[in-house]
């Protein structure tokens, strides 16, 4: 309840937050910039790697596939350059040189087919029955024509199928004349399939019009097939970048951040293009970064709750020293001015008592002289007498104040004497019985048996008691009521209750019972020097005296009392 | 019964004069001392002052200090001491160093009487078996 209040103050609350507001800044900031620097050389040193992996990946798959054209080619042309048109145009002569071919390099040359310089094809050997089909609107026809030797786009061409083309002229006695070979696609798009990394990584080849020339692996879904214009900006920079690689990031058809990775083949025909989602290629470095962000995330959680409750504790630990320096310094304050209180009250009451002795002498003598023959007559005689007795009345009033401020004020160290706390108590009860049987108040007494002796002032002590039991009795006198005087052994000191039934001391009051001159009782009934005389001659003893109180259900002093070493010691080895 | 022979002694004039008419109006021979060391001088010229009322807190020679040097050169004068320590303390010094009473001071004036009474009672019975061992005394000397 005491921290609560004491963190209710504005001065704590102020205190906490600075507090927490420190711990966090100081663990903050560093964490975040070394984060944040460690997170972004990574992830830069990582995306590099990555790029220069997929770079080197389709670079190697380029030069695989342009080695793999090539020599397709090169073969045709070996096969039009060593054999002669007469020998190429028999069937069966092609016939077996397809089986060698399909021999040595496996069902990649589908058919094998010799053409005119006016698009006939005069022999023919594959699966097809293509023999004097006519070639000569077509474009790989037109442009082998043109050219030495030509590898067409994928094309579904006459049969239906996607296939390729290679076509090698050869010009004989002013005629011209064609080898071309179908290349089986299923083979050549293998070439390509295996570029397959992650799960959204993959490979297409496109040529010059951006028309697909591969089939990517899985079922081509809508949208894994790149809009044609995302491609167009490597194909119109075709001129300017040939033999560079090229890597763009851009969304891709279904709107995923994709990393395309683009290099050209077959001298710029044709496009080879990788792509892979942008998520998937940084994967790994996504997670570490999920995973960072959570520990980012928890550790600030753990510094703030621990920012929180360290300064909550640490701001509790000065509340309550700065409440123990508080009471210290009222125990001081209140030790000091009980001590003032006390030289004073007994300069005044030193000097106050000679003339007050005075006072009353001299009423007295007007007193004595009242008695004399010739006053006796006076009417006022009885007024007189009534007016000095008034004086001797207020003087002897005076006389018990001084008195109990001399007591208050005493510096003599009342004689120590072994003390049987009980004994004396019940010696004190005993005094009281007569005016408690007055005021109607039954006394009980709970005496812890065989307490240890006390080694303080009796009458001292006697003061102490014979007040509190006065003040209960005063507290009962009209009502009547109980009262309780109990003692047992708290560790190493007496602890004496004195409680009574009585109406109660308001809380307002009970902070200043123990201060000199404060009472409730009506004017000349109480000094109000009682109880702080009680709480010097307690405290002087090293004890303590103290007051709980119910409005109404009465009050308690407890009065605890310093036990000798000696006797502590005893009493243990005794029991 | 003689009329007692009472030396009052305080610092205050006032008190000294006031309480002589009140204890001469009762009877009583009364002479004053306004210190200690007055009281002294006084009690050495009049060797038959019965009674020392006695303050105990005068300055210079305070009431205690009289005491003793009263009780070691008249043993036989009784003291009463007017102490405004309510302290018992103070009291039982000075019964300690053989005051006869003590009383608190303003003090009430038939308790005062009857206290000189006593005192000068006891001083008279003291001088009286004094008187009868000296008598023995001499008696015996002479073998008589």
């Amino acid at each position: 309840m005491m921290k609560k209040r004491q963190l209710a103050i504005p001065y704590y609350r102020l205190l906490m937050r600075n507090i927490v507001f420190v711990i966090i800044s100081v663990s903050f900031i560093p964490l975040i910039l070394v984060s944040s620097t460690i997170y972004y050389q990574f992830r830069t040193s990582y995306r590099e790697k990555v790029y220069a992996h997929l770079r080197e990946l389709v670079q190697n798959h380029t030069q695989n596939i342009d080695s793999f054209l090539s020599e397709k080619l090169g073969d045709i042309r070996f096969l039009a350059g060593s054999f002669g048109y007469d020998q190429l145009s028999d069937e069966s002569f092609l016939q077996e040189k397809l089986a060698a071919l399909q021999k040595d390099y496996g069902p990649v040359f589908v058919d094998l087919g010799v053409v005119n310089d006016t698009g006939e094809q005069i022999a023919y050997a594959g699966p097809f029955k293509l023999a004097k089909a006519h070639y000569s609107d077509a474009e790989w026809f037109q442009q082998a024509m043109q050219r030495q030797y030509f590898i067409s786009d994928v094309f579904l061409g006459l049969r239906g199928l996607p296939h390729f083309i290679v076509a090698v002229k050869t010009s004989q006695n002013e005629h011209s004349w064609i080898l071309r070979s179908t290349i089986d696609f299923v083979a050549f798009n293998t070439l390509v399939e295996s570029i397959r990394i992650g799960e959204t990584g993959f490979a297409v080849i496109l040529n010059k019009e951006g028309i697909l020339q591969t089939t990517p692996m899985t079922k081509p879904s809508l949208d894994t097939i790149p809009a044609k214009s995302i491609y167009a900006e490597f194909l119109e920079n075709r001129a300017r970048s040939a033999d560079e690689i090229r890597i763009a990031v851009k969304p891709d058809g279904s709107n995923h951040q994709t990393i395309f990775v683009a290099s050209f083949l077959k001298n710029g025909d044709w496009l080879l293009v990788y792509q892979q989602h942008l998520a998937d290629a940084f994967a790994d470095l996504n997670k570490t970064f999920t995973i960072t962000t959570v520990m980012m995330l928890l550790g600030p959680l753990c510094i703030v709750i621990m920012a929180i409750t360290l300064s909550k504790i640490i701001v509790n630990r000065i509340a309550q020293v700065d409440e123990e320096k508080q009471l210290m310094n009222e125990k001081v304050v209140e030790t000091g001015k009980l001590a003032s209180v006390g030289e004073l009250a007994a300069g005044v009451a030193h000097e106050i008592n000679n003339p007050v002795a005075i006072m009353v002498e001299e009423a007295g003598w007007i007193g004595d002289l009242l008695e004399e023959e010739e006053i006796q007559d006076s009417k006022n005689l009885a007024e007189f007498r009534r007016a000095i007795g008034q004086i001797q009345a207020q003087g002897k009033r005076c006389k018990e104040i001084t008195q109990k401020l001399l007591s208050f004020a005493r510096k003599t160290d009342g004689t120590v004497q072994d003390i049987e706390i009980n004994e004396m108590l019940e010696e004190l009860v005993t005094l009281s019985a007569q005016r408690a049987k007055f005021a109607m108040v039954s006394i009980q007494t709970h005496f812890q048996k065989n307490l240890p002796h006390l080694q303080l002032s009796l009458s001292e002590l006697q003061q102490v008691f014979l007040n509190l039991i006065n003040n209960s009795l005063d507290a009962m006198e009209n009502s009547g009521g109980s009262l309780t005087i109990a003692s047992r052994l708290e560790q190493d000191r007496i602890v004496v209750e004195v409680s009574d039934s009585g109406r109660g001391i308001p809380e307002a009051n009970l902070n200043r019972i123990f201060d000199p001159f404060f009472t409730t009782k009506p004017v000349g009934k109480g000094t109000g020097l009682g109880l702080s005389i009680c709480y010097g001659i307690i405290d002087k003893m090293g004890g303590k005296i103290e007051v709980r109180s119910a409005v109404g259900k009465g009050t308690t002093f407890y009065v605890s009392l310093p036990v000798p070493k000696e006797e502590v010691t005893r009493d243990k080895t005794s029991r | 019964m003689t009329t007692p022979f009472v030396m009052l002694v305080d610092d205050e004039a006032p008190f000294l004069e006031t309480m002589t008419k009140r204890l001469e109006k009762r009877n009583l021979s009364v002479t004053t001392a306004i210190s200690g060391q007055a009281a002294l001088d006084t009690l050495n010229k009049n060797r038959n002052i019965d009674v020392v009322i006695l303050d105990v807190k005068m300055p210079g020679m305070d009431g205690i200090e009289t005491l003793k040097k009263i009780k070691s050169g008249y043993p036989l004068t009784e003291v009463i001491m007017l102490t405004a320590h309510a302290t018992v303390e103070s009291a039982i010094e000075g019964m300690k160093f053989g005051a006869f009473d003590y009383l608190m001071k303003p003090c009430d004036m038939e308790q005062l009487m009857s206290k000189v009474h006593e005192a000068t009672k006891k001083k008279h019975e003291h001088e009286e078996k004094i008187r009868v061992a000296r008598l023995k005394e001499v008696l015996t000397k002479y073998g008589m």
